[in-house]
């Protein structure tokens, strides 16, 4: 199944990926050859059959209630590409 | 010549430790002697992308790939992305590794955010197989099993979603545990597929692999996909008596197998027979022909939600731009190299609207069916046995340019990994040189039956772990 050159790009929009030129026609080619392989999920019937979203039948993993230390805000900040004070700061949106 | 206190190449955890139990040999002078083989070995191999300076504990020291996530240490997951992140926490695998004593020697080599099968996808370039430094170690936790093999480390710590332990312990020679899904906790490992990913343990021997799942296993508060375990036992017979061994047709006949795999995989299971193990054949129609499938659509849709926290604005890379949307869009750029952009892509795109239901919705619906295809199998078997891979290592570069290709290496490693069930590679031999791994299968929570069949096969099959040319 082939994949569009605006398909690619709406999809790279959805990501926040920029793409260059030439990265859009290899990844357009790319991922054209690896949908075609991966749709032979859709040959099978699979009417009734229900969704496996997680292999282990698990439900309601409860913790204790209690209160527990969590990273103060120098910890918090110390990979931040930049700060301002107790702040994240980045580019104005 | 190592420079050491002494030889690490043919030793086991366990003897490491032993030596320090015995108090023949000082915890600083074990750490030692791994850095002087690291010295000697590791510019050849590239195994580690961060090396430890000194030993913080008195126990046996540990690599850990570069995903794990270690407090006060640079963790990269092999990507320009997290270059110069410096974790504030340890990852609970790491704490549990520490609080027994254990030093960690460095962070190892992987493609980058574990998304390969040979290591060539990390930013900081290839690690190199011990066995032939022209080929690769497998991926994505190519530099733990490199380090192992190569006596870099007595036993390190790989996490698996698609076959990045297994994978890699085959065609370096080494045993490589994926254990059952929820046994092992994930807080702090850096996230691909959260509904695949698992850590486990990569050792030169059986015993040394259970001795170190014993440690990171078991329910951890921090990850609410964690259950309590089964006591580990570590294993000790040679035999195999009444155990029922499935030689599932399509894994062991997959297209595509080396010769000279088929050999020494047939050869281990006529050995378990000979062990008094009952062997027979069985079928797993679905799961070899739709499990590729199946897992290139869950895992890149996974990824691509897992990775959207790669902004720019906590932690990682960031890139200049005018507003804060190109800032993003740029940092994602320039952080991630190709395989990643490709699954994000390829992951966004499964759960766009009007495409998830034909592909995430039926690949979940197919994971069902898998799953049903090896319960069934496990009513009539105790375990299922394959090779791990169809070949051996192959030569640096020769997939890098197809991702297909590169997607295909992991088909026999895939199928279990979707069942959510525990696997474990062990070397069965050598084809052209190069080690073969046997992979055992079992159904949800085994790891203490096959840590004993693979106890008993190692025994019996008396694989040689050194690399030919480092004896």
């Amino acid at each position: 199944m082939a994949i569009t050159r605006e398909e690619v790009l709406r999809v790279a929009r959805l990501a926040r990926l920029e793409l260059d030129d030439g990265e859009l026609a290899r990844f357009q080619e790319q991922l054209s050859a690896i949908l075609a392989a991966v749709s032979k999920v859709s040959e099978l019937d699979l009417t009734d059959v229900p969704a496996t979203s997680h292999p282990l039948e698990i439900a309601n993993a409860w913790a204790e209630d209690e209160i527990r230390p969590s990273l103060g805000l120098e910890d918090t900040l110390a990979n931040a590409p930049d700060r301002d004070g107790d702040y994240f700061r980045t580019p104005p949106a | 010549m190592s420079h050491g206190a002494i030889d690490t190449l043919r030793l086991s955890a366990e003897e490491a430790g032993a030596l320090l139990e015995r108090r023949e040999l000082g915890p600083g002078e074990l750490f030692a002697s791994y850095r002087a083989a690291i010295a000697e070995r590791d510019p050849e191999l590239h195994a580690f992308l961060t090396l430890v300076e000194e030993p913080v504990g008195d126990g046996v020291p540990i690599a850990l790939k570069d995903i794990i996530s270690t407090r006060g240490i640079r963790t990269t997951a092999g990507s320009r992305m997290l270059e110069n992140y410096v974790p504030v926490f340890d990852a609970t695998v790491a704490a549990r590794c520490k609080a027994l004593g254990m030093s960690v020697l460095g962070k190892t080599n992987t493609d980058e955010f574990a998304m390969g099968s040979s290591t060539e996808n990390s930013a900081y370039g290839p690690t190199r197989n011990p066995w032939d430094p022209t080929r690769v170690p497998g991926g994505s936790g190519g530099g733990s099993a490199a380090a192992v093999s190569a006596g870099l480390a007595p036993w390190a710590l790989g996490s698996d979603t698609g076959g990045s332990v297994k994978l890699p312990s085959a065609f370096c020679g080494n045993v490589g545990l994926r254990p059952t899904y929820g046994t092992v906790s994930r807080y702090g490992i850096v996230a691909f597929a959260s509904s695949l990913d698992q850590v486990g343990p990569v050792t030169r021997t059986v015993r040394d692999n259970a001795l170190l799942y014993r440690i990171i296993s078991g329910r951890d508060v921090d990850d609410s996909t964690t259950v309590e375990v089964p006591a580990v036992e570590l294993p000790t017979a040679d035999q195999l008596r009444g155990m029922r061994v499935g030689v599932p047709r399509q894994l062991n006949e997959v297209e595509g197998i080396e010769a000279g795999v088929k050999h020494a995989v047939d050869a281990a299971i006529a050995l378990a027979g000979g062990l008094g193990a009952e062997i027979d054949t069985c079928e797993l129609p679905l799961s070899v022909d739709f499990g590729l499938a199946c897992y290139y659509l869950i895992a890149p849709s996974e990824a691509s939600s897992n990775l959207a926290r790669y902004d720019g604005v906590r932690y990682g890379h960031r890139s200049d731009g005018s507003d804060f949307n190109e800032m993003v869009m740029r940092t994602r750029r320039d952080g991630f190299g190709d395989e990643v952009k490709r699954r994000i892509m390829l992951g966004t795109y499964a759960l766009s609207a009007g495409y998830y239901d034909a592909f995430y919705g039926n690949a979940q619906k197919v994971r069902t069916l898998i799953k049903r295809e090896h319960d069934a199998l496990f009513e009539r078997f105790d375990v299922l046995v394959s090779p791990t891979c169809a070949t051996t290592a192959f030569p640096l570069g020769a997939k890098a340019q197809d991702p297909l290709a590169m997607y295909l290496t992991d088909v026999l490693t895939i199928p279990s990994n979707m069942a959510g069930l525990p696997s474990l590679s062990i070397p069965c031999g050598l084809a052209d040189g190069l080690p073969v791994g046997l992979q055992l299968i079992g159904p949800q929570f085994s790891e203490n039956r096959l840590f004993r069949v693979a106890h008993a096969l190692e025994l019996a099959l008396g694989f040689d772990p050194v690399p030919g040319r480092l004896r």
